[in-house]
């Protein structure tokens, strides 16, 4: 029998599943001379339409689900490394923390340090230390939460491994992506990372005291971004020196409400 | 190299596939990746050997489809190829453009045995 299309075998003919929520079916039709046949007998072509990040999207659903049921307003944010994430982290914690519960996930390569900076406010935060990856995925949060003990009606910060690549294209199941732009960095990374400004919904150009000393062109930056993604919301502010920082965290309130 | 993650993922789909569809062995992956997605081709193909290794698809042959990517342009309406994300529509220079295709990442076929 043509083991690719199982065409002598009438069992398969037409047959036809769905797996994990892909289309999967045996090939019906054939177009090739079954006298040159060089395959092996059972070979078969079978046709498939899943997603490669289809296993992570489906942990990210999870997570989404879980957040909703339980209030949780989680946000994603990415940047390079040094952009500042974990001092606008601390300073977003010690205006906010008597308002509602904060936990926070770290994503670092190697060490605790991020995460023992964020314990030093008295809130939990939990050490990802990814290894060899580059990026969170949507697993690795599921198991973090339930270790963390994250609470309902709370804001989860996930703060992901520094890096304007790889975390673009891991969903973990955030309400948004935060990335997070300084003015020490190019104004023209929106365009040469596109695929990250692509994916926020919020840029947070940071470290705006150090203006004076850069040659950082906000306006510049802000139009690349917009090229790259025109619904990006854009908030300016220095996380160390406090500047235009409480549109921030308005921005936070009335995002989580 | 999130390529390794995405690699790691195909293992496992295959490998589901394997236990409901019964098949033992497989002898090709194709591939179909959008011009906009953000993964490289050669980087796949290169990690590819190494995370299959051990698995069902050790030796297996890697093969890709590309897919051009279109995008819907906010100021003539008309569909635009795209090289880049932030790409002008071709027709009216409008700068906004919505992405259509071309940021797939997907397995389309197997060849099992």
């Amino acid at each position: 029998m043509c083991g690719i299309c199982g065409c002598s075998n009438p069992s398969n003919t037409g047959k036809f599943s769905a797996i994990d929520g892909a289309k999967v079916s045996l090939l019906t039709t054939h177009n090739h001379g079954h006298e040159q046949h060089s395959h092996a007998d059972n070979q078969r072509l079978i046709q498939v339409e899943q997603d490669l990040l289809s296993k992570n999207d489906a942990y990210a659903a999870e997570n989404r689900a879980y957040f909703k049921a339980n209030k949780i307003f989680a946000l994603n944010l990415v940047s390079s490394p040094g952009a500042g994430k974990t001092t606008l982290l601390v300073e977003t914690i010690k205006v906010l923390k008597d308002q509602f519960p904060i936990a926070v996930i770290e994503g670092d390569q190697q060490t605790e340090h991020d995460a023992d900076r964020i314990r030093a406010t008295g809130v939990p935060a939990l050490q990802i230390n990814t290894g060899r990856a580059c990026h969170l995925d949507a697993h690795g949060i599921g198991h973090a939460m339930q270790t963390l003990g994250v609470k309902a009606n709370s804001f989860l910060a996930i703060e992901n491994v520094g890096n304007l690549v790889c975390p673009s294209s891991f969903d973990l199941g955030e309400a948004h992506k935060v990335v997070v732009l300084s003015v020490t960095e190019g104004d023209d990374k929106p365009l040469k990372y596109p695929d990250m400004f692509y994916a926020a919904d919020v840029m947070i150009i940071n470290k705006i005291d150090l203006l004076p000393y850069v040659d950082f062109d906000v306006e510049r930056c802000i139009a690349f971004a917009r090229r790259v993604n025109p619904t990006i919301q854009i908030l300016q502010l220095s996380a160390t020196k406090g500047d235009n920082f409480s549109a921030w965290t308005d921005w936070l309130i009335e995002n989580m409400s | 190299m999130h390529e390794l993650s995405l690699l790691e993922n195909v293992r496992s789909i295959l490998e589901d596939h394997a236990r409901d569809q019964n098949f033992q062995r497989v002898e090709e992956v194709t591939l179909a990746i959008g011009a906009l997605s953000c993964v490289e081709t050669e980087a796949l193909a290169f990690a590819f050997e190494a995370v299959m290794k051990g698995s069902l698809a050790e030796n297996a042959q890697l093969n890709f489809k590309h897919i051009e990517a279109q995008g819907h342009c906010l100021g003539c309406g008309q569909l635009t190829v795209m090289e880049m994300l932030y790409d002008a529509c071709e027709h009216c220079g409008h700068p906004h453009v919505d992405v259509v295709t071309g940021l797939e990442m997907k397995i389309t076929e197997l060849k099992v045995s």
